[in-house]
């Protein structure tokens, strides 16, 4: 389905050579009637990660909240424009939300494990797409729990529950059950924020190595974060999309004063 | 510190003094009466706690022997099928609440007509269910007597489940929905079991609530002196039964409504401990 | 530029811009009164200078530590952290331009005792005077973060290169001539390379100051002028 639509887009198969896993096309953004997103465009490449930076209430989060239409969630809310997900427009309303959603996975800001344990945390979303035997989902678990770096530290006490773990921990078990039902797309919505400096080096490392299966985006408030973990990164303000580069042109010399005005600390 | 700041210091410390000391005394004179029922009921109420009160039918007119055991068995039978009835009601139009209608407009008049009924005196449902469903039926039953429980039972758990659901962080939910699960499996799977010891307490004290009810009985259930398993015909119950035995001039009467209003502070206790140590339960994970 | 939120941050990079500026003052005269010393044959004032390296020295460290300190306390981004990374590097040029200076002043020394040749310095003389202008124009473009000032000074290090050619051309001559010039000859030769190697920092200043105004770098190909005579590695 992808292929036909990208016949219809000649201007996108024209310019990449790599097709953008993820393409925002002149997205204008509602709460009601305040305009929050006004005319953004941007390309999230393929294990690429992107990082949103700006100020707060530059509505960051509502942007990732559009590329897994979270926001449909409550009323009043409403996107227009496009947002292609390998050339399929995911706004469109004939877009079944759930499935959607397993192909965008989403990492929140305060760690959310399910009121149950470790194990199940993990397991629930497995066994929602898939009917596997008991001992291929241990496996499953086990490997997810490794990918994100938690197992060493869970495999005697999977059956506790997922709220006895540290914050940082919890915060990889949501990794661990986001990349468990293998998603393509992570959007990681400030994940560090509620946690110590190690715990955010875990994760940050953990970013590091989930971009060579994923398309990662990531909101942070942390610009030395997002100078550390992406390869692109979109400064953002107002609701609109101000500077896009490289990360290492943005933080050494961004060519747009709002920019340099934000990452160097002279803003407002 | 000059002399004039003193002063002020000094007002302002007699008066926290002045607040501290009231809503001490308040707390104490609550206290106090609280006690000096429970006190009563032990002191009139003990003396007849035998093991015949669970065994023996209530007494005919003037007689000196006789138990209650018609009477707890009818309370029981009807408590539960009163919140077997009310229980799953209110679970289901809580969670519309908390979790479909919390954006709807109808929303707004369910909880403004669920409060209504929350404070609605409760003879008022026992002459609703009355009318409603006695007369037509032809005659008491215990069963009108369960409806007229569950009625009461449905507003205190309607507010109970949603005022836990709502406890229940958005991000749990919105971390649900980003794994792709549908809104039912996200409440069912997620939700409930978040808010599951919160539930339960409020099941348990809407149970504590009927368990007392006199009123909605009297015009329902009735009464009934001998036992009766017969849901379409009157069945004895405590609330009722005190009612008529601490009126009558029979002395043994009037001990055995002592003893069974002891029973039932003693159940309504008993649950209410039960919730809290549930509630506290809760709170520690 | 505006300002930054925290005060404390401002101040900071003032305190460097002021370091290098004081940095910059000591060196240019390090390197005006080395020649003033050399073509003079004055021990009192050749003997100054070699005193003088040791605050430029000192200055140089402060800059250093006042820099690792903003980065580690404020983590610069874009601008500032150009502007950090700029004075670590102008400040550690500019240290090697006093050193070379101080190469030049501590061969007068040795000079005042041998015979000498007053035409040979003739050539130098000129070097000096570029190398100086070289450094005040690099300094100034610094100062007022002038990029079309720093390329100029970047362009014109060849003139120098190509002096230095001519000024060893020269002293060959002269000790061609006669044997007895070659301990002479060979100091002036020295303090020849030294000149070039000023300008070689100016050079690189003006490099600097291109990146922290534009935060791109200039080629890596520099116009040269000398032969390959002279020079050996740049």
């Amino acid at each position: 389905m992808s292929d036909v639509d990208l016949m219809t887009h000649p201007a996108q198969s024209k310019t990449v050579a790599a097709q953008a896993k993820l393409e925002v096309r002149n997205l204008d953004f509602f709460y009601g009637a305040s305009k929050a997103l006004k005319n953004i465009n941007l390309r999230l490449e393929a294990n690429t990660v992107t990082a949103f930076i700006g100020p707060s209430g530059c509505v960051k989060s509502t942007l990732l909240r559009v590329l897994n239409r979270m926001y449909d969630l409550y009323p009043g809310q409403r996107a227009e424009g496009e947002v292609l997900l390998d050339g399929q427009n995911i706004l469109n309303p004939s877009v079944d939300l759930n499935l959607l959603r397993a192909r965008v996975g989403m990492v929140f800001q305060k760690p959310t494990p399910f009121p149950m344990t470790i194990y199940d945390n993990i397991a629930f979303g497995i066994k929602l797409y898939e009917n596997i035997s008991k001992s291929e989902l241990d496996g499953r678990v086990e490997h997810a729990l490794r990918g994100a770096a938690l197992w060493n530290e869970v495999k005697d006490k999977l059956n506790a529950s997922g709220l006895s773990l540290s914050g940082g921990q919890q915060q990889r078990l949501c990794i661990a059950r986001t990349v468990a039902i293998q998603p393509e797309v992570i959007l990681f919505d400030e994940p560090c924020s509620a946690l110590d400096p190690i715990s955010t080096a875990k994760v940050e490392e953990l970013i590091d190595e989930l971009k060579t299966k994923y398309t990662i985006a990531i909101v942070t408030h942390n610009m030395q974060q997002a100078a550390r973990v992406s390869e692109k990164t979109a400064f953002m303000y107002l609701g609109e999309l101000i500077e896009f580069d490289e990360t290492t042109k943005i933080f050494t010399a961004p060519s747009v004063r709002q920019t340099q005005d934000y990452i160097t600390g002279r803003f407002g | 510190m000059n002399a004039n700041v003193n002063a002020i210091y000094k007002a302002r410390a007699r008066k926290d003094k002045m607040v501290r000391v009231l809503c001490f005394a308040a707390a104490a004179f609550g206290l106090l009466w609280l006690s000096l029922i429970l006190f009563t009921l032990f002191w009139n109420g003990l003396g007849g706690l035998s093991l015949s009160v669970f065994t023996e039918m209530t007494p005919p007119p003037g007689s000196k022997t006789g138990g209650l055991a018609n009477a707890i068995f009818g309370s029981i039978v009807m408590t539960v099928l009163g919140v077997g009835i009310g229980a799953p009601l209110g679970l289901l139009a809580g969670t519309y609440l908390a979790e479909y209608g919390r954006h709807e407009k109808l929303s707004f008049y369910v909880r403004f007509i669920n409060d209504i009924l929350l404070s609605a005196p409760s003879i008022v449902i026992g002459l609703f269910i009355y009318g409603a469903v006695v007369v037509p039926m032809g005659g008491f039953s215990a069963f009108a007597g369960s409806l007229a429980l569950a009625v009461i039972v449905v507003p205190v758990v309607v507010r109970t489940t949603e005022d836990m659901l709502l406890l229940v962080p958005n991000q749990l939910r919105e971390a649900a929905s980003a794994l792709g699960l549908p809104r039912s499996y996200v409440i069912r799977s997620i939700a409930y079991k978040a808010a599951r010891t919160g539930l339960i307490t409020g099941v348990l004290l809407a149970t504590a609530r009927v368990a007392g009810e006199t009123a909605p009985l009297l015009f329902t259930a009735l009464s009934n002196q001998f036992w009766n398993a017969n849901l379409m015909t009157t069945m004895a119950n405590l609330p009722v039964t005190i009612n008529n035995f601490v009126q009558s001039p029979y002395e043994y009467w009037r001990q055995l409504a002592w003893t069974g209003a002891l029973l039932i502070t003693l159940a309504v206790l008993a649950l209410n401990i039960f919730a809290r140590l549930l509630a506290a339960e809760r709170k520690k994970t | 530029m505006s300002e930054h939120t925290v005060a404390a941050y401002d101040k900071e990079l003032g305190q460097l811009g002021r370091n290098i500026a004081e940095m910059g003052g000591l060196a240019e005269k390090m390197i005006s009164d080395a020649m003033d010393a050399l073509l003079a044959m004055d021990v009192e004032l050749a003997r100054a200078v070699v005193a003088t390296d040791q605050r430029l020295d000192a200055l140089q460290r402060q800059v250093e530590e006042l820099a690792i300190l903003t980065i580690a306390r404020r983590q610069p981004m874009a601008v500032d952290l150009r502007e950090i990374v700029a004075a670590i590097r102008v400040s550690g040029d500019l240290e090697r331009v006093g050193d070379l200076a101080k190469n030049i002043a501590k061969r007068t020394l040795k000079l005042a005792m041998e015979p000498r040749i007053p035409r040979a310095a003739i050539g130098l003389k000129h070097m000096g005077e570029t190398a100086q202008l070289q450094l005040k124009n690099v300094l100034d473009a610094y100062a007022s973060r002038d990029i079309d000032k720093a390329k100029e000074v970047w362009e014109r290090d060849a003139e120098l290169d190509a002096m230095e050619d001519s000024v060893f051309r020269d002293l060959l001559t002269y000790m061609m001539e006669d044997p007895r010039n070659i301990s002479f000859c060979t100091h002036l030769l020295f303090c020849s390379k030294n000149l070039e190697r000023a300008g070689d920092h100016a050079t690189n200043i003006a490099e600097t100051v291109y990146y922290l105004v534009t935060g791109q770098s200039l080629p890596i190909d520099r116009p040269k002028g000398g032969s390959s005579l002279t020079t050996t590695a740049n």
